[in-house]
């Protein structure tokens, strides 16, 4: 049987094409300025790589910011359900779930089950965000992606960003670069100050151990260690792309809706 | 006895020269890269336009946020305490000064003798700043001081939905992308910031006479909508808004001195 998830985030849009447990193909792409062209174009380019074609789906699911506004799913499920689903089916002992997106944050608390059993949202401050990050990284003259590859190899003696706000940092870091201060040391503050936002959002959410983290910043190999610190755990590594467990959940409940519907 | 106070602040440095009960001079700039620079600066245009040196100056009070760098400064005293006699010295019923700086809002209660009985400020997050309007301004390619007088023909003002300064100007970007008119996307800003200014304000209580001071207090849009969320009237002293602190600090000064002799 094969179903889809679709997820229409606000900076990028992600589809999961899923064959039982395999998951056929998937794809990751930048939002367009209308959640509908992002939703059909993300998800003729899963069926693509899945090579797939659209009747063959039987179910699809669609999560995200743009969720409603999908016009070929057949049911919307909110991103902290979908995130929570894909975690842990991923990881079976997952219990908290930190999801950072493009323009917001959320920490999820589960219970053996699976089911949510608390959750707090950030998308009211660009701050913990994703876009936290994108405005840095334009500073720095780097995409989202260059953060990471800039850390390598940084100084002893660590910068600090001490305003938690997205525009004050920015005037932070305009300061650190006019002084001289090296890119790579102005990057992992920035790192470590994202993480430090994060971080108290999961400590209000109350931490239990595994945790895991999805979103596209996961692949942020600097805010994952700087969180791991802030929070004593280790967080645990996804088999696949921390980007697409929206999908990936959305998927898994279009198929459980499907079964359910048809059995 | 002629005596001064200096404001440096995080966008302009304000000086204002003060003889009894006469101001000689007063003089706002742009802010230099370094606050000792800007100290000067604006301290010269002043004596320069009270026609005096600064051997004439007996006293000199800094305040704002670069006050510890002023060279010639003689003391320094906090904004929220120059803010208080500066509003007071111009009309005496006041009892609450809502300053709106570059990087920072406060809220301050005085009593009939303009001490300060509380205060909240809000520097730690841009919305609710006079950063909010420049970013705003930048994003819309319009100079800051034009904000008020375009506002002024807006009919239906949008609602800012966002308080975020980087998801506001997003969103804004979307407001002049769909068409939205200048004049009420601007006023809509006004509204934004004016409500969360006053949600600043009322969480220490407000007072019947309030005036409004800083940069932002120019912009006539921003008096109305700050009156509007406040539901009272604002105090217009005549003087100019952004030089309140300075002339806190020369009134200051004056009192030192006067202890003094």
């Amino acid at each position: 049987m094969i179903v889809a998830g679709c997820d229409i985030g606000s900076l990028t849009s992600k589809a999961v094409i899923l064959n039982n447990k395999n998951v056929l193909g998937y794809c990751v792409i930048r939002s367009k300025s209308k959640p509908e062209e992002s939703a059909r174009e993300v998800f003729k380019l899963a069926l693509k790589k899945a090579a797939v074609h659209e009747e063959q789906i039987m179910y699809c699911v669609g999560t995200g910011y743009g969720r409603n506004k999908i016009p070929f799913i057949q049911e919307a499920v909110s991103e902290i359900t979908c995130h929570g689903k894909g975690a842990q089916w991923v990881l079976p002992r997952v219990r908290t779930v930190i999801d950072i997106g493009g323009q917001d944050c959320k920490a999820i608390k589960l219970d053996k089950e699976g089911t949510i059993q608390k959750f707090i949202t950030n998308d009211k401050c660009a701050a913990g965000t994703g876009r936290f990050l994108e405005v840095m990284a334009k500073l720095l003259g780097v995409g989202i992606n260059g953060l990471v590859g800039l850390t390598v190899g940084t100084n002893q003696e660590p910068l600090t960003l001490s305003s938690a706000c997205t525009v004050w940092a920015q005037a932070e870091v305009i300061h650190h670069l006019n002084a001289g201060k090296s890119k790579g040391d102005i990057a992992e503050a920035i790192n470590r100050a994202m993480a430090a936002r994060v971080a108290i959002l999961v400590g209000n959410v109350g931490l239990e151990k595994d945790v895991c983290m999805t979103g596209g910043v996961a692949k942020n190999t600097g805010v994952v260690r700087h969180l791991e610190k802030l929070l004593g755990v280790k967080i645990k590594r996804l088999k696949f792309d921390p980007q697409i467990m929206g999908a990936f959940g959305a998927a898994l409940i279009a198929k459980q809706m499907f079964t359910g519907k048809n059995s | 006895m002629i005596v001064a106070g200096c404001d440096v602040g995080s966008l302009t440095a304000k000086a204002v020269i003060l003889d009894e009960n006469t101001i000689l001079a007063s003089q706002i700039i742009q802010d230099a890269p370094e606050p000792e620079t800007s100290a000067r600066q604006v301290m010269d245009l002043a004596l320069k336009q009270a026609g005096i040196s600064m051997d004439s100056i007996a006293y000199c009070v800094g305040t704002g946020y670069g006050r510890n760098q002023i060279p010639f400064a003689d003391a320094v005293e906090s904004e929220i305490f120059c803010h208080g006699k500066g509003a007071q010295w111009n009309d005496a019923s006041i009892r609450m000064v809502i300053d709106i700086g570059g990087q920072d809002a406060k809220a301050i209660r005085l009593d009939a003798h303009a001490n300060v009985i509380r205060y909240i400020y809000n520097d730690k997050c841009a919305s609710g700043t006079g950063r909010f309007l420049d970013v705003m301004a930048d994003a819309l390619d319009i100079g800051i001081e034009e904000m008020g007088r375009v506002s002024q023909t807006s009919k239906s003002p949008v609602t800012i939905s966002n308080q975020c300064v980087i998801f506001a100007e997003t969103e804004i970007i979307s407001l002049v992308n769909e068409g939205k008119p200048m004049p009420d996307i601007i006023s809509g800003l006004h509204r934004a910031l004016a409500h969360r200014v006053a949600a600043l304000a009322k969480s220490i209580e407000l007072e019947e006479h309030i005036t409004f001071t800083g940069g932002v207090a120019k912009n006539p849009g921003m008096v109305a909508s700050l009156e509007a969320a406040l539901g009272r009237n604002l105090i217009k002293t005549g003087l100019d808004p952004q030089i309140n602190g300075a002339l806190g600090a020369a009134l200051i000064a004056q009192k030192t001195i006067q202890g003094k002799s």
